[in-house]
């Protein structure tokens, strides 16, 4: 193979690729916002960025698993809420430390996410009406238990853990230093593990093996029961795992913070390439369609968009984007069945 | 005297009121091809899945591997001990690659909870090599084409080192060239040692790579022939207890005026200069390999796939056929190859299914949906074709495979078509069946009613056609009129193009 | 057919149990005149709303954007209503009118991206949510549009002899539907479509017609919906309603629409509702915060989807399934004595 015959077989991979596009779409929305604002194109705006989206970018990775597995949750939110308060309620009555308050906060959401798995698994509940449900009792039973309040006044020690930098640079021209923030940190750290566990993992393969024919999943010989629980388990770890870094971000929980936005979290999944039927996703799409929503947000506000336009120019990209891409795919399949016949019929 | 791999000895099982098996024998020589033969019915696919161990027989029943006595045999002691089946629909993962699936076993079964991707990628090159093919094996499988997937589900199956593979239907949906690719790959594992059980019914194909068949025929073994000793035609006979004779018709039978009238239609890539005629009454066969363009000519014609060149004519009216409703506005029906995807909404009952061609003709006064028109019909119909059903509100799936094909006959009756065109009408049927769909086509076609019967069962079209066209690549290259319509003689008339 | 009305004999006793279990734990406030008719009051809004995502699911999608739609009828509305003071009769007729042709065009809108450019209906219909949402803060400013003559209120809040008329037009439209549905050929190709659109276009059916029609119906539920509810605000804005989405998707389902389609009825719909807003009803009157009540939905819905599940596993054990298992081209891994 020529060299050059090489380089078009990558292009064309490439071209062939969702996540190309979606990175194609960061790049012409950064020109676009950088032209008109320069200060968009700093580290320190986006390592601000990161840190507010470090939060929902953790969100979408579990989320992504389970779109991966062929199913869908949309509990999530609740289960992170639910996480965030109990910890929150242990570490202002009780004390602790960090690790303490990770523990709980994760442990909380594992449970969480179990129920959701028996349901599924055991009594055979389609997915979205099991998390629908769940969603509902959880957030019901904990608002009903708090009345909606709202716990603040964390002690300082997870305060300053949640203002901790990992490492810092001083600001140029007087401004204040920046860094990354470790909310970014365990973004990082989870997008990590978690790519490792898809990429390079049985059970990560298990999980794209379910989604794309849980049949055959069935027949090869597959664990089925246990695969199910971790990815519900998981996504349930996931939400508690961000209900502790909620509390590091913001200092207080609400009841109304993360609860609703359930469906800004899957659009963020789904716009990255994750299919609604399962087994196609990737970590690096979530990320980069993470990364396209906040640079959206972002990207408006830096050029003084009104806050009030925002929510429609994101609705025009995304109808624009999706449209885009089941165009193309449509054109793929058809070119793919026309060029079969071709084999047999002698143009 | 060669080795048995596996013997069975009086299997049989019963499912409730249905004795799928009566008191089979089978015995399968280590290195051998063996076909197992048998219509729609047969019990064939019970005894695979017996073979298999996904089933136990009834108690009487013995199984032998490599002459031991097998006193519990399920899926997984089937899988130890080498045996692995293909089923249909090929289990494959195909959001994954081809390399991951072929290393799949040894990713479920693995010791280690890593993923050693280069043993992945040596596995499938390893298997690739041995069976000599040459795919790429990070290409997802849902890219590559049925008959690559088949080879990625044998690979697969090698993988594992399997020594005796079932191979269920494995060339039906195959154009003549992947067939032959098929059975290259099969013969290069025979000559390792390596022991293949065909579940099929396409008996050249049969003749062509086995070395015994064994025929089933309602659940009981008509007998094991040395394939050199057997014709197909004898097999026939064998498989179906009756022989399907051509057509008799005298020269001097008279049709209706054409209904149908195709001038030079083209469709790119697809077919080419297609030119022919359907009368009124009379039943025109259309034939030819898989591949031939003869599936995409008759979805061309019901509206679905718009031709680039040339004309249709119906009844005299030149017609442009850009959508279902325009073929069926110019009276054409067709009751497609497909039958559960596109000939049948599976889970709705037999009325919805029977009605939904001509619902807009049962309305009432008000324009609203009359219970009463509905139910005539359908009671009609479903007397008229003998559809055997527990009530018109039953599920489609519930039925049989012979009455859900009349059901789909009954649909298009309902519009009274000029034209009926028939594709693959016959596929999973049983034989008692395919008779009563035969007297049906040609009731309707006494009745005046054109039909273009398509099908690739040469002893079906030449037992049902007054005139057969077969098609190659995409063209109509040969006409057979009465006297010359025979079984022979149609496929003389396949192979000299080949 | 057979299903369908076992389904409804299953709600109906639920819908009686859940009923008396209410009447008893508040004999004197419970099935009063003033508490039904709050109930038929608040059920209306959220039974306009379900009507329309019941026929979208149906024909195997779903639509996300049904509140937004809602919201942005009510807003069109609004902005007519209180354009011209004082308003006739005939502008609000006009402005009712406007609301609901807006929604319609957006109705259609994600019809023809579902059916013709071929997006999922959940992105479809979140893009489009997401775009309205947008839309309606822009148009509003973020703000409140009030002041509507009293001939608005009416709908929202009057009677019609001892009918909330909110309910009257609810049950109206909800009869409508089902005609739509059981008696018209557009309802039989949409259930026929949403079993099998392949089968269903093979047959002759224009499944993009069908599509749109449908997407745009529910939108217009949506809109009638929205009007009932900036009547019963007395003000339109940006993001009512918000907390409805998921609730239309529980209740469709409980009623017995399929999540994958083909299957579900107006009378199971309502019936649903029914029992939805008796239990949220019964359970402020005792008391009980409104978080308990969507806890209730929540456990009802996974209770009735377990009791399922546990009937047809003894059902599958009383017939001990002698018929053969449905050859589908792959055997099953287990006995077949103990297959499902």
């Amino acid at each position: 193979m020529q060299s050059g015959e090489r380089s078009t077989n990558v292009i064309k991979q490439l071209l062939s690729r969702h996540e190309t596009y979606v990175a194609l779409a960061i790049v012409i929305f950064s020109i676009v916002i950088t032209a008109i604002n320069p200060a968009y194109l700093t580290l320190r705006n986006f390592l601000g960025l990161f840190q507010t989206y470090a939060f929902w970018g953790v969100l979408a990775v579990g989320v992504l698993v389970v779109l991966i597995s062929g199913g869908i949750d949309i509990s999530f939110t609740a289960i992170a809420t639910v996480a965030e308060y109990v910890m929150a309620t242990i570490m202002l009555r009780f004390g602790g430390d960090i690790f303490t308050s990770l523990l709980i906060a994760a442990s909380i959401g594992i449970v969480l996410g179990l129920i959701n798995a028996v349901f599924i698994h055991y009594f055979k509940i389609p997915t979205i009406i099991t998390t629908i449900a769940t969603l509902n009792v959880y957030y019901g039973v904990l608002i009903a238990i708090t009345h909606g309040s709202i716990l603040h006044s964390f002690p300082s020690w997870f305060n300053n853990f949640g203002n901790m930098l990992v490492f810092t640079i001083p600001g140029s021209h007087g401004g204040s230093p920046y860094g990354m923030s470790v909310l970014t940190a365990i973004w990082i750290a989870i997008i990590v593990i978690v790519w490792f566990i898809l990429q390079h993992t049985r059970l990560g393969r298990a999980v794209y093996a379910i989604g794309g024919n849980a049949e055959a999943a069935r027949r090869v010989g597959f664990n089925i029961v246990s695969i199910q629980m971790f990815v519900y388990g998981f996504m349930g770890l996931i939400g508690g795992i961000a209900g502790f870094m909620h509390g590091l971000m913001i200092g207080a929980a609400e009841p109304n913070s993360i609860y609703g936005h359930e469906l800004d979290v899957i659009a963020m999944v789904v716009l990255g390439g994750a299919n609604l039927a399962g087994g196609k996703g990737t970590i690096t799409g979530t990320i980069l369609g993470v990364v396209l929503i906040a640079i959206m947000g972002n990207g408006l506000t830096i050029m003084r968009v009104s806050s009030y336009w925002h929510n429609l120019i994101i609705g025009v990209i995304i109808v624009v984007s999706v449209s885009f891409s089941a165009y193309r795919g449509r054109r793929a399949v058809v070119r793919r069945s026309v060029s079969k016949e071709r084999t047999e019929a002698v143009g | 005297m060669p080795s048995k791999l596996l013997v069975l000895e009086n299997i049989s099982k019963r499912y409730g009121g249905v004795q799928a098996l009566d008191s089979v024998d089978l015995d399968i020589n280590a290195g051998e091809i063996h076909c197992l033969a048998g219509e729609n019915g047969s019990g064939k696919s019970t005894m695979v899945k017996i073979i298999s161990g996904v089933v136990a027989p009834d108690p009487g029943s013995r199984i032998f591997v490599d002459g031991e006595r097998q006193h519990s045999y399920r899926a997984i002691d089937a899988v130890h001990r080498g045996i692995e089946v293909i089923f249909q629909d090929l289990s494959l993962f195909p959001n994954l690659t081809v390399a991951e699936n072929i290393a799949m076993s040894s990713t479920v079964a693995g010791g280690s909870p890593i993923v050693a991707w280069k043993e992945v990628r040596e596995i499938a090159k390893r298997t690739l090599d041995r069976i000599r093919v040459d795919l790429e094996p990070n290409a997802p499988v849902e890219t590559l084409s049925l008959a690559e997937q088949q080879l990625v589900a044998i690979a697969r199956a090698l993988a594992t080192d399997a020594r005796f593979l079932i191979m269920d239907e494995p060339t039906a949906a195959l154009t003549r060239n992947e067939v032959d690719d098929l059975f290259s790959v099969v013969e290069e594992l025979k000559t390792k040692g390596l022991t293949v059980l065909f579940i099929s019914h396409k008996l050249d194909e049969v003749l062509q790579i086995s070395d015994r068949v064994t025929v089933l025929r309602d659940g009981r073994k008509v007998g094991t022939y040395d394939v050199k000793e057997v014709s197909a035609d004898r097999l026939t006979a064998l498989m179906t207890g009756r022989t399907l004779v051509a057509k008799q018709k005298s020269e001097e039978q008279t049709y209706g005026p054409a209904v149908l009238e195709v001038d030079n239609l083209s469709r790119e890539h697809e077919f080419h200069e297609v030119t022919l005629t359907v009368h009124g009454g009379e039943i025109v066969g259309l034939t030819g390999l898989r591949g031939s363009g003869r599936s995409r000519l008759a979805l061309s014609l019901f509206g679905l796939n718009p031709p680039t060149a040339g004309s249709v004519k119906m009844n005299g009216k030149e017609v442009r056929l850009r959508s279902v409703q325009d073929a069926l506005r110019a009276g054409i029906g067709y009751v497609p190859e497909n039958r559960m995807v596109e000939g049948l909404v599976a889970n709705q009952s037999v009325r919805r299914n029977i009605v939904i061609t001509i619902i807009r003709r049962l309305l009432n006064r008000i324009g609203l949906l009359d219970a009463r028109k509905t139910d005539e019909i359908t009671t009609t119909l479903v007397r008229k074709l003998d559809v055997r059903l527990p009530s018109v509100d039953a599920a489609i799936q519930t039925l049989s495979g012979g009455n859900q094909q009349k059901v789909v006959l009954a649909k298009w009756i309902a519009t009274e078509p000029s034209l009926l065109i028939l594709n693959g009408p016959t596929v999973g049927i049983d034989v008692a069946a395919k008779n009563s769909i035969y007297e049906l086509a040609q009731s309707l076609a006494d009745n005046g009613m054109g039909i273009l019967f398509i099908s690739e069962e040469v002893a079906e079209v030449a037992h049902n056609c007054d005139r057969v066209l077969v098609m190659h690549k995409g063209r109509v290259v040969d006409e057979l009129v009465p006297p010359d319509i025979s079984e022979a003689k149609i496929k003389a008339s396949i192979n000299a193009i080949r | 057919m057979k299903r369908q009305s076992s389904e409804l004999v299953t709600l109906g006793v639920m819908l009686a149990l859940v009923f008396l279990l209410m009447w008893i734990l508040s004999p004197q406030r419970f099935a009063t005149l003033t508490n039904l008719q709050s109930m038929g009051s608040q059920l209306a809004v959220i039974g306009l709303l379900s009507l329309g995502m019941m026929a979208t699911m149906i024909t195997g999608g779903i639509d996300l954007s049904i509140i937004a739609v809602a919201d942005l009828a009510g807003i069109v509305t609004a902005f007519v209503l209180t354009a011209h003071h004082p308003a006739s009769g005939f502008m609000v007729f006009i402005a009712i009118v406007a609301g609901l042709a807006v929604a319609v065009v957006v109705g259609s809108l994600n019809g023809l991206l579902i059916a013709v450019v071929g997006v999922s209906p959940i992105l479809a219909t979140l893009g489009t949510m997401i775009l309205i949402q947008g839309f309606n803060i822009v148009i509003t400013g973020g703000g409140l549009i009030s002041g509507f003559p009293s001939a608005i209120l009416f709908i929202g809040n009057g009677n019609l002899w001892i009918f909330p008329m909110a309910f009257v037009i609810f049950l109206g439209f909800a009869a409508l539907l089902h005609l739509l549905m059981r008696y018209t050929v557009f309802g039989f190709n949409v259930y026929m479509m949403g079993s099998n659109p392949t089968a269903s276009r093979f047959s002759g059916v224009d499944n993009t017609r069908v599509l749109i029609t449908t997407y745009a119906l529910s939108s217009l539920y949506a809109g009638l919906a929205g009007m009932i509810m900036i009547s019963q605000y007395n003000s339109a804005q940006a993001g009512y309603g918000s907390n409805f989405l998921l609730l239309t998707i529980l209740a469709a389902v409980l009623g017995g629409t399929s999540a994958t389609g083909g299957f579900g009825t107006v009378p199971g719909l309502f019936f649903a509702l029914l029992i939805l807003q008796s239990l949220s009803s019964g359970l402020t009157i005792i008391g009980f915060s409104g978080f308990i009540t969507i806890s209730i939905w929540g456990i009802v819905i996974l209770a009735v989807f377990v009791l399922n599940f546990i009937l047809s596993k003894i059902g599958d054990r009383r017939r001990k399934r002698t018929d053969p298992p449905p050859y589908l081209g792959g055997g099953e891994l287990r006995n077949d004595e103990t297959s499902a």
